[in-house]
């Protein structure tokens, strides 16, 4: 889970790096009396967890409370690749002397950790790498020592950063490993006019598979911000995105299921048909998750056809078969599109069998996955 | 011979009194696994009965190793006890631990990693199905019956493309077949099991299986192009997912130009791999270069 810059701050600062939380809102109607809380001249910067957001006009300056207000009327609502404002924080306009990027991330590469430093801050740091490379400095981390005070000092060192950084970046290293974090970012970390640091904005990305370490972490999950149709499936258990096409999928196991939305498009192409979703019902495909699955996918008004593609691994096909079957009948009249099934693997010639006794008009059994595609596709079209 | 696993492989399951650790001990023994203990701390001294033989069960890795050779481990073990699992398994001295259990925290995964690599052991996984060299042993969850014993190599990060793959090549079998999973940080790359197959005299060819996210597949694709000399053919899953979504793997996150499924594709072709559009079409272009090499012979 990504978290927003407020939620960033309020995990630094728990572990003791230097941030001003300032103060978040929804309402621009509040901001005038927010920024005069918060001494007047202020920033106002909008809540989203995408980059460059300071390109696209949601970072702006406000020299007096009405300014605040008015900036944050500009703000909120915007659409910053994608994403709706609807948050903006605002904090105390700072002393800045100098910027720097500072992360923490998984080196999937090398398996272990890295840290990537610049004193050549404030500016998106793939920027740097293009432009000005022997500005970025790379410090590999392993995993079994981790960040003390000596790899802090070297990574200091190899930054370029003020001695006093060592102790903010054993902070953040605390922030990273205490709060089971796979990204933490500080783009920029700001050396103030008085000599202090400061974390000036946080990008921190939460590992979800261990969120059972963390019951506290549930608070930053921004449901309002999800697809209706994907926080349904969410609710549900079901590992849904929602896309913009016309053909729903339903498979077991993302890579098959991702596999299966390349050849619905690649099918698709000649008629412009695009899959509507990626649906994977993992294992056991029991009827209750595939009429759970099915119920979402028909209640999205883009689905002209479904394109059910299991593989018998582990679960047996005619257990598939048995779950289409009573899904349908769960869902009834609700059930109005075609629907194109494609089993293989463990008791296949079963799971065909069961279907072909139901003969429910909606669904067609095509017997490889390349054809199964070409049909659906065309049911779109 | 196979690649990493063996018919003289001795294998224990971690975590084998559990539901999944049972089921899938049973489907391991039915296809020929020497399956020669489990381990559950507390229970050493028991035992499980499967349909033809009874299980010991011992207390640690350390246990089994002692008393009945294991050289091969199965991890079945809930995420929250995964890291202590395998680093127990790593002190015990076994070489080879393959991790099923999916939802480990990535800082688990990569301490326990760390310690593997420092003591010389394999890890393959986490969140993966596991490996299988069909006809001699199977360790993890792979259907044993999809295909048997060949002379085709399959490397994949993800579970159900390895069976649909063995599946559409199952007239000619495998070597050896190893889903390595398609978490932040992984024990085997597709690199090392590149490496071991292009040396294993019983693999002809190589199915190589990947899917968007980071950039495993152009960095094996650059060892391809060095080291490898038997025909390598590609499949890449992921083309049409939007950028900076999740697609259930915890790997499968494009974000950026870099990890798309179109690069991917790109590097592995310019290394001379033949890249199919579908699983069925890559499976074709397998079945032509294997025809091309028996009229070659």
């Amino acid at each position: 889970m990504d978290l927003m810059e407020y939620q960033a701050k309020e995990l630094f600062a728990r572990h003791g790096v230097p941030v001003t939380l300032g103060r978040v809102i929804e309402d621009a109607a509040d901001a005038a009396d927010a920024a005069r809380e918060l001494g007047g001249r202020v920033v106002v910067k909008a809540q989203v967890k995408t980059g460059g957001r300071g390109k696209a006009g949601g970072v702006k300056l406000a020299a007096t409370p009405d300014e605040a207000q008015a900036k944050a009327a500009e703000i909120l609502g915007m659409d910053i690749k994608g994403h709706t404002v609807q948050r903006v924080l605002l904090a105390p306009a700072a002393d800045i002397a100098e910027e720097y990027y500072f992360s923490f991330l998984v080196d999937r590469a090398n398996r272990e950790y890295l840290c990537i430093a610049s004193t050549e801050g404030g500016v998106e740091i793939e920027e740097v790498a293009h432009t000005n490379p022997d500005a970025i400095a790379k410090v590999r981390i392993d995993p079994a020592t981790g960040v003390d005070e000596a790899k802090a000092a070297e990574i200091v060192t190899a930054a370029g950063f003020p001695a006093e950084a060592s102790a903010v970046v054993q902070r953040l290293w605390d922030v990273f490993i205490a709060e089971d974090a796979s990204l933490v970012e500080v783009n920029p970390l700001v050396k103030l006019g008085d000599g202090s640091l400061e974390a000036l904005d946080g990008k921190v990305t939460l590992d979800d598979n261990a969120a059972y370490r963390h019951p506290d972490h549930t608070g930053f999950d921004d449901k309002g911000a999800a697809d209706p149709l994907e926080a349904e499936a969410h609710a549900k258990g079901l590992n849904y995105v929602k896309l913009d096409g016309s053909v729903g999928i339903i498979g077991n196991g993302a890579g098959l299921v991702m596999s299966t939305l390349d050849v619905v498009a690649y099918a698709g192409s000649p008629y412009g048909v695009k899959p509507a979703n990626f649906l994977d019902i993992g294992g056991g495909a029991s009827a209750e998750v595939m009429a759970n699955g099915l119920g979402i996918i028909l209640s999205d008004p883009q689905v002209r056809s479904v394109f059910v593609n299991v593989f018998g691994g582990i679960t047996a096909c005619d257990a598939v078969s048995n779950g289409i079957v009573q899904a349908l009948a769960l869902l009834g009249d609700h059930a109005d599109k075609p629907l194109v099934v494609r089993l293989d693997g463990n008791n296949v010639e079963e799971g065909r069998k069961i279907l072909a006794k139901a003969n429910h008009p909606l669904v067609t059994v095509v017997d490889t996955m390349d054809g199964a595609a070409a049909r659906a596709a065309e049911l779109a079209a | 011979m196979a690649i990493f696993l063996t018919e003289k492989s001795r294998v224990v399951v971690q975590g084998m009194t559990g539901s999944e650790g049972q089921k899938h001990t049973s489907r391991m023994l039915a296809a020929g696994t020497n399956v020669v203990g489990g381990v559950t701390p507390g229970k050493g001294g028991q035992s499980v009965d499967f349909a033809r033989r009874s299980i010991p069960v011992y207390g640690s890795c350390a246990d089994a190793v002692k008393a009945a050779d294991a050289d091969v481990s199965v991890v079945f073990v809930p995420p929250r006890f995964t890291r202590g699992a395998v680093i127990e398994a790593v002190d015990a001295g076994i070489p080879l631990v393959v991790v099923i259990t999916e939802g480990v925290p990535v800082h688990d995964t990569a301490a326990f990693f760390a310690h593997a690599q420092a003591n010389g052991t394999r890890v393959i996984g986490p969140n993966c199905p596991g490996i299988i060299s069909p006809g001699s042993s199977n360790a993890g969850i792979i259907p044993a019956d999809i295909a048997g014993p060949g002379r085709i190599g399959l490397v994949s990060k993800s579970g159900t493309l390895t069976y649909q793959m063995m599946y559409e090549l199952r007239d000619f079998g495998f070597s050896t077949a190893i889903g390595i999973g398609g978490d932040p940080i992984i024990g085997t790359t597709h690199i090392d099991a590149l490496r071991a197959f292009q040396d294993d005299p019983d693999t002809d060819a190589i199915v190589m299986i990947g899917e968007i996210g980071g950039d495993a597949e152009e960095r094996a694709a650059a060892f391809i192009k060095e080291n490898v000399t038997k025909p390598v053919v590609g499949y890449v899953a992921g083309f049409t997912a939007p950028e900076g979504k999740t697609m259930g793997h915890a790997g499968a996150i494009v974000s950026g130009s870099s990890g798309t499924a179109a690069a991917k594709q790109e590097a592995l072709e310019a290394a001379g791999v033949r890249v199919g559009k579908t699983p069925t079409e890559t499976a074709d272009l397998m079945r032509a270069v294997l025809s091309n090499q028996q009229v070659a012979v």
